[in-house]
């Protein structure tokens, strides 16, 4: 928990003023001295190559020395997984396809009955018609193969972190560093270490969809109820008793959300590891496709991940959801293991009548349905006819919101954007306004608002690129500070620090912009839609569904269809950022207002509120803090979905780090990854201490 | 007190001087190991300077076999720190917790799993049933720690559903079944290995009224046939009064009286008690060997009543006997009470005088 600083508004200094007006005093300070010397001085804002520390080299000079000492360690490993992981792949495609999805099938009839069994059916059949069984096999006999070593991994290491504190202590800002790492950049260094080929994968996905096990045990161990405990020590159990015979099955359920989410982190990371194209999988399928700019196919494919990532959702959901079962010690053998006959048999069978039939094994090229041509063209025939409509949000988003933010209006408003050349009179104006809004704010709010307004009007002003460094700093640093404590404070100072020295800054504002603008407008329009859906029950049933698939998706697919009708930039790339990251808003939103006790509301109520008088007084006030942390959360999407937006084309970190995947430059894609994880994290403590100080405000 | 009546040999269970105090170094206010009440108020006052919380204070009792001894108070007065300490689930921070002579603060982790394992059973108030196993699981999970085999423990575990009226819901899980049925569950997994000494903490306050008051009855009835010695925590003092052979009354860590239940009635140690025993009728509680007199010579035994007979089933005897009644042990007279004797208790009771003696 982050402390909560006490209230500085109480002691003014010797001005008057109190300690926190007057830091932000200072911020404005150091902004208008920095901006009028920028001219005479270009390293205000342009941080002088000369001065950076050389830490992406000092990496790739350990890296070397690493890899050279202890490939064959790692190679060997490669080696040892390369072979369980083949005898997986060999079996799923040798099995006919009739016999995978019956097994699938059973499975999914045990966990949720007739309607997950049909469903799963369904989306199975769909990658067999359409002709990408071959690739689905692939990707799941990755998963399959890499679940396990996950969930092993995340079982001992939460145990060892429970049991022990000193495990702990690492193991929490670990978790903290892996969940903001861009997934991109865990690639580079197994990359290196164990050699090209499908284990890179499998290696990265077990590590990159371990943490959620772990987080999961952890939490489940703590939150056993301690009679439970008690009744086990009680009973005479030891120590190894304790935890294997009470604490872990009491805390199964949680355990099992764990795997559920290990199960599609694990999934997502296989997808985007096929970046590095070794292996023939679905993901690959996509990628490649979306290179050669063959949308329909992509499309196709992409349905395909998007239909795995829902099948294993939901089967693993319902199966965690399944409370134990009893064994009745009377009931015979059969009637015992009925379910896991039924599987085996419906296997075999359909094994032993593909020999006979050998459509149902491998299933015959001309009976596939692969409509990609026809999608081709009703996309050619929407962008030809709707070309100028989409042209028009394009570019009327570009020139009024992305591009003012990223380089300020100062360079934006041109004839060709704005169709007028920025005068001083237009500047005026714009001082004036923004003078005009901060006022308003200060008088409805307090002065608080008034520093934000002003905020947001110089970078809109200036651009994330044109606030110089040393401003930008103070103002997070003082932020972080008033919000979250010194230690809070601290980190923004070391992260920008960090960015700033080994030469980032300029990529890291420039995903600091793409994913400010994005998480601004999901951020907005994700509240509002809460905010709908708390009031509303059928608008919440109708967005339930929507968010749960939108959630389940692998980042990769969200690119398909806004590259369809965009094409590739920033634009897109804006697009598929809010369509991840809308949904933490929507339900952080809706779920903090529906769980205001209804007494309150009532009460209110009683007092003759209006309904919009209870949304803002009451409702919106006190969900508050909830609606903080779906803020935290719509950062933290947003910042994921960026790095996989790099594809698209966008430029900053998320590209810094693809490129030196590319190139195998082990030390930039440090750097870069490092950056992008500090930014999440500062972020996200900020963001966590604000809502828990409101929190303790409200006395929750 | 009471405990002088009995002779030493028969204490299965009791505690000296036992002390839990909560915060950054509890072991501070006891270097020189002795606490008489004096010292007491000193290490209160150095305890709230240096913010401990003192959970337990100087406890001190016996627990005699096959009595059921019931520690009463209300939330905070530390009751169930008392009871976990006497189990070491809670370590205590200093004192003696001695279980049949044998301190069990020093018995080595092993001992002490040992010791849970044959001489000790517990109930608890959120019954603190595993989950993921059955009724039948449940109860056999003592023995099944211990290494006994699947026949033999589900044998067992079956004879203890059968005691506690739950046959036909082996199979069940806890969530499948009622508060008072899972508390039947959790009574018969406390007693699956045969006990010596038997906690229950606060074990019926989960339950609504009338299920609550079944099961008084319920484990009135059983240990009539187990005789286990019980240590019983409870909040609610109608319970105590109906179930203790004798009560410890606690308040803020410490023990204020110990009796039976008709001394703490009649005899109220200080206004704390007092305050409970108000509202109790005292015709519930009193029994005729609380204030019974010498017999006179010859007096018929025929219509002999026991000593534990309560004065609200006296009455109705009294009222169509016109002499004294007898009361008898089941061997003899010992003793006998007059409607006149029944005034005097009922009077002395209500303005907390000393009775009878």
């Amino acid at each position: 928990m982050n402390t909560i600083p006490t209230d500085i508004d109480a002691q003014p200094n010797r001005f008057g003023l109190p300690a926190d007006a007057a830091a932000w005093l200072a911020v404005g300070v150091i902004m208008v001295v920095t901006l009028a010397l920028r001219g005479q001085h270009a390293w205000l804002i342009n941080y002088p190559k000369e001065w950076v520390i050389p830490v992406a080299d000092w990496v790739n000079v350990f890296m070397a020395w690493f890899i050279e000492a202890f490939r064959w360690l790692f190679r060997a490993m490669s080696w040892l997984i390369s072979w369980p992981m083949e005898a997986i792949r060999i079996t799923l495609q040798w099995l006919p396809w009739s016999a995978t999805i019956s097994v699938i099938v059973t499975v999914a009839y045990i966990a949720g009955g007739w309607r997950l069994a049909l469903f799963s059916a369904l989306a199975l059949f769909y990658m067999v018609v359409v002709g990408y069984w071959p690739e689905s096999v692939a990707t799941l006999s990755l998963v399959a193969m890499s679940v396990p070593l996950s969930l092993c991994l995340g079982l001992f290491v939460g145990i060892a972190a429970f049991t022990w504190r000193s495990v702990d202590r690492v193991v929490q800002p670990t978790l903290d560093l892996m969940q903001t790492f861009p997934t991109f950049a865990y690639l580079i260094p197994i990359l290196f270490l164990f050699g090209f080929g499908p284990v890179v994968g499998l290696i990265a996905s077990a590590i990159y969809a371990a943490p959620p096990m772990v987080r999961n045990v952890i939490l489940g161990l703590q939150r056993v109820a301690p009679e439970i405990i008690e009744s086990g020590q009680m009973s005479g159990t030891n120590s190894r008793q304790l935890l294997w015979l009470v604490r872990i099955p009491s805390a199964m359920p949680t355990i099992m959300i764990g795997v559920n989410q290990t199960i599609m982190a694990a999934l997502s990371m296989v997808i985007i590891a096929s970046v590095i194209g070794s292996s023939a999988d679905i993901g690959w399928e996509v990628l490649s496709m979306m290179r050669k700019a063959l949308f329909g196919q992509s499309f196709l494919a992409g349905i395909v991940i998007a239909l795995l990532a829902m099948v294993m959702d939901r089967i693993s959901r319902e199966l965690a959801h399944r409370g134990p079962v009893d064994h009745d010690a009377q009931a015979s053998w059969l009637t015992r293991y009925r379910y896991l006959v039924i599987a085996i048999g419906a296997g075999v069978g359909f094994v032993v009548l593909a020999q006979f039939f050998p459509a149902l094994g491998a299933y015959p090229k001309e009976w596939t349905f692969y409509p990609a041509e026809q999608l081709n063209q009703g996309v050619n025939y929407v962008i030809r006819e709707y070309g100028s409509t989409l042209d028009a949000i394009k570019n009327n988003t570009l020139f009024y919101f992305l591009l003012p933010v990223r380089v300020g209006l100062e360079n934006t408003v041109k004839p060709f954007t704005w169709g007028f050349d920025l005068t001083s009179t237009f500047i005026a104006f714009y001082a004036a306004g923004v003078a005009l809004a901060a006022v308003l704010a200060g008088w409805q709010w307090n002065w608080r608002a008034s520093v934000v307004v002003i905020i947001l009007g110089l970078i809109y002003y200036y651009g994330t690129n044109g606030i110089p460094w040393a401003a930008f700093i103070a103002m997070t640093v003082v932020l972080a500070y008033q919000v979250g404590g010194w230690q809070t404070g601290l980190l923004a100072l070391l992260g920008f620090g960090f960015i700033l020295t080994t030469g980032t800054w300029v990529p890291a504002m420039r995903s600091v912009y793409l994913c400010g603008a994005a998480v601004l407008i999901s951020f907005i329009g994700g509240s509002a839609l809460g905010v709908w859906a708390a009031r509303s029950d059928r608008v919440s049933a109708f967005l339930r569904p929507i968010n749960d698939t939108l959630q389940t998706m692998p980042l990769f697919v969200f690119l398909i269809p806004v590259i369809m009708f965009f094409q590739v930039g920033d634009f897109p790339a804006l697009l598929a950022i809010i369509m991840y990251a809308i949904v933490p808003a929507i339900r952080y939103t809706e779920h903090g207002i529906r769980s205001i006790p209804a007494h309150i509301v009532e009460a209110a109520r009683a007092q003759g509120c209006t309904k919009r008088q209870i949304l803002w007084n009451v409702q919106l006030p006190l969900a508050l803090p909830e609606i903080m942390m779906g803020l935290n959360q719509t950062i933290m999407f947003g910042m994921a979905m960026l790095v996989v937006a790099a594809l698209v084309g966008t430029k900053g970190l998320g590209q810094a780090v693809y490129l030196a995947l590319n190139t195998g430059n082990v030390g930039e894609g440090f750097i870069a990854g490092m950056s992008m994880a500090l930014i999440a994290m500062i972020a996200d403590r900020i963001t966590q201490a604000w809502s828990s100080q409101k929190k303790a405000e409200l006395g929750l | 007190m009471t405990q002088t009546e009995q002779s030493s040999q028969d204490v299965k269970l009791s505690c000296r001087h036992l002390w839990k105090v909560y915060g950054e170094n509890p072991k501070q206010f006891f270097s020189n190991g002795a606490t008489t009440k004096e010292d007491r108020e000193k290490i209160y006052a150095r305890m709230l300077e240096t913010s401990h919380i003192g959970a337990a204070c100087d406890v001190s009792f016996d627990v005699h076999v096959s009595e059921i001894f019931v520690i009463m108070g209300l939330s905070g007065s530390g009751k169930s720190t008392v009871v976990r300490c006497l189990s070491r689930l809670v370590e205590p921070t200093v004192g003696e917790v001695l279980f049949d002579n044998i301190d069990l603060l020093k018995v080595s982790e092993n001992e002490l799993i040992d010791m849970r394992r044959h001489k000790m059973g517990m109930v608890f108030q959120n019954f603190g049933l595993l989950p993921h196993q059955t009724v039948l699981e449940n109860v056999a999970f003592p023995l099944r720690v211990q290494g006994t085999s699947k026949a033999k423990r589900n044998q067992r575990a079956r004879e203890m559903i059968e005691l506690v009226g739950l046959q036909g819901r082996e199979h069940a899980f806890p969530r499948e079944l009622s508060g008072g049925q899972q508390q039947r569950v959790g009574i018969a997994r406390s007693l699956a290995v045969e006990p010596e000494v038997w906690f229950l903490d606060e074990p019926f306050s989960a339950l609504d009224p009338l299920i609550r008051r079944q099961m008084q009855d319920e484990f009135l009835r059983l240990q009539k046939m187990l005789h286990k010695t019980i240590v019983f925590i409870t909040h609610d003092f109608l319970e105590a009064l109906r179930v203790a052979d004798r009560i410890a009354i606690m308040k803020e860590g410490e023990v204020v009286q110990i009796g039976t239940p008709a001394d703490v009635v009649m005899r109220p140690a200080d206004a704390y008690v007092t305050e409970f025993t108000k509202d109790v009728p005292r015709v519930k509680v009193i029994k005729v060997e609380d204030f019974m007199r010498p017999p006179a010579e010859g007096l018929s035994e025929s219509a002999a009543i026991s000593g534990d007979t309560t004065l609200e089933e006296l009455l109705p005897r009294l009222a169509k006997s016109a002499g004294p009644v007898a009361v008898s042990n089941g061997a003899q007279v010992i003793g006998q009470v007059t409607a006149q004797d029944v005034v005097t208790a009922l009077a002395s009771a209500e303005t907390g005088d000393t009775a009878g003696s």
